[in-house]
């Protein structure tokens, strides 16, 4: 293709933008309408996707070492749960510094269990994968010289299986979403292209070679996607940017977070930009292909 | 030239619109294809360009055999025939001068070597004033003449018009005739699918009738031979 051609396929992209003037605006808006949808949703879904994350990550296991064990099994056991592939960290605890902390959160009144500590030696073990902790509990169990291993039964089962529900339903929906804004744009645009028809037809009647035709179309596509995704852009942006100033102080301190604003907002901001062009691109080429065979 | 072997058109529908047809066109013929309506001739046309592909038989173009032909390659076929429909097909949204040069850009010819092209071939068709009008702005004769120095630009062998008179008035359709005539006289060969009684008569060339699909009559300086 020669150069000549290449400039006279963008300028005729942006010509038909702007001789076909109402059906760009109906299709960028189309466009920016379903974008600010997926940006708003993917923002809160990201950020649901976080807290139900650091939820996860605050599950761990109590393991209490039995009294019998001496220093060689208490050691030993400790290997032995160090050697399992799920384990991602552990802390060992004696029971004095049990007690301290115990006198930190509860008051001095517990001091006077400082004479006979009844507490007991503790080994806490994260999970490399949360969703592992109740397998690894068992299997921690079995092992010797273990008092009790404590992981929150009961709990710890239902929230994972809220979270993962949860997690379930935004996927589908955001599929959902995405899905309907590819139908809806794509839409549009072939009814936009069904408007010039002819101008194909005539084209390909006086000799025009399929990409010919179909590139301007196809560049037109992409600069109705990049054109669509400026408004929901700014939107992802001054939206995050507002609540991050207003929540994320409130939760300092807590274990549940929002995502930070700076990579955050850029990646969905490419997200619509990426999913803006593909579709357009991917509209008009599907929707001239339909009228090419002349 | 033109060559047809036997060709036969069945429309998916079942209509058999061209059966058995065989002819051969010779390089600088004027040839009228004539006809009452749904005989055929439309079809006939259309298989010359691809527009439509033959059930069966043997088409071949400017040595070019379009039973091999793929799709791909129909550009380059069109390429070498200039076509002139009844309604002109012009495009709306560009000038005069941009609807006749967009033959050439299609082919990647030189931006310098267009503007040239262009301008001779508008002259030719005398429509050099009105190079930066639009279709719309045109009277019908004038935008057949548009369409006429489109299907020349690029200098074809062979000018295929469907009834390019149909939507003219008597007057008009005499100039657009001249015009063909002219093209004609400097070799290029013409087929012409006609309902002008009155020019088949005058302006006596080779006639091919067709009816029920089939050729009925291919006589050189034939009448019109229908009566109304």
């Amino acid at each position: 293709m020669k150069f000549n051609t290449i400039k006279r396929h963008f300028r005729e992209s942006f010509k038909s933008l702007g001789r076909n003037s109402w059906m760009t605006i109906a299709s960028v808006s189309a466009v920016t309408v379903t974008l600010i949808l997926v940006g708003v949703f993917a923002l809160i879904m990201m950020n649901l996707n976080k807290a139900a994350s650091d939820l996860e990550n605050d599950v761990e296991i109590k393991v209490l070492i039995d009294e019998t064990a001496d220093e060689t099994a208490e050691k030993a056991l400790l290997a032995k749960i160090e050697k399992l592939p799920e384990v991602a960290e552990m802390t060992y605890s004696t029971k004095e510094e049990e007690l301290t902390d115990l006198v930190k959160d509860f008051g001095d009144d517990f001091k006077l269990f400082e004479q006979s500590n009844p507490l007991r030696n503790v080994v806490y073990v994260k999970a490399s994968d949360p969703q592992q902790t109740v397998n690894l509990a068992k299997k921690i169990d079995k092992f010797d010289f273990t008092y009790d291993v404590k992981y929150g039964e009961g709990k710890v089962e239902k929230l994972f299986s809220v979270l993962n529900i949860s997690r379930n339903v935004g996927l589908v929906l955001i599929l959902g979403l995405l899905f309907t804004a590819i139908f809806l744009i794509s839409n549009t645009i072939r009814i936009t292209i069904i408007a010039r028809r002819d101008e194909i037809e005539i084209m390909k009647l006086v000799g025009a070679s399929n990409s010919f035709v179909r590139i301007p179309f196809v560049l037109e596509g992409m600069w109705l996607g990049v054109l669509g995704s400026i408004i929901p852009i700014a939107v992802v942006i001054t939206l995050y940017h507002n609540v991050y100033k207003n929540i994320a102080p409130r939760l300092q301190g807590e274990f549940i977070q929002l995502l930070e604003f700076s990579p955050l907002v850029y990646q969905v901001s490419g997200l619509l930009l990426l999913i803006g062009v593909l579709i357009g691109v991917w509209g008009s080429f599907m929707s001239v292909r339909k009228f090419l065979k002349i | 030239m033109i060559e047809m072997k036997n060709v036969t058109k069945k429309y998916p529908n079942g209509v058999v619109a061209t059966n058995g047809i065989s002819v051969n066109i010779k390089q600088g013929e004027f040839v009228y294809v004539v006809g009452p309506s749904g005989a055929g001739k439309s079809t006939f046309i259309k298989l010359m360009y691809r527009e439509e592909k033959p059930t069966s038989g043997e088409i071949t173009v400017n040595g070019i055999d379009l039973g091999t032909l793929k799709n791909k390659k129909v550009p380059f076929l069109r390429r070498q025939l200039g076509i002139v429909f009844q309604d002109f097909k012009l495009l709306p949204r560009l000038n005069v001068y941009e609807n006749v040069a967009f033959a050439l850009e299609v082919i990647e010819e030189e931006p310098k070597e267009i503007r040239r092209r262009v301008m001779e071939v508008l002259d030719l068709v005398g429509l050099k004033h009105k190079a930066r009008m639009f279709p719309n702005e045109l009277s019908g004769g004038e935008q057949q003449r548009v369409s006429i120095a489109r299907s020349i630009v690029n200098v074809p062998k062979v000018v295929i018009a469907d009834e390019p008179t149909g939507n003219l008035d008597p007057e008009t359709s005499w100039d657009i005739m001249n015009l063909f005539e002219e093209i004609n006289a400097r070799g290029t060969t013409i087929v012409m699918a006609t309902h002008n009684r009155e020019i088949v008569n005058t302006i006596r060339r080779r006639v091919i009738a067709i009816e029920g699909g089939m050729i009925v009559r291919d006589e050189h300086g034939g009448d019109y031979g229908y009566e109304i």
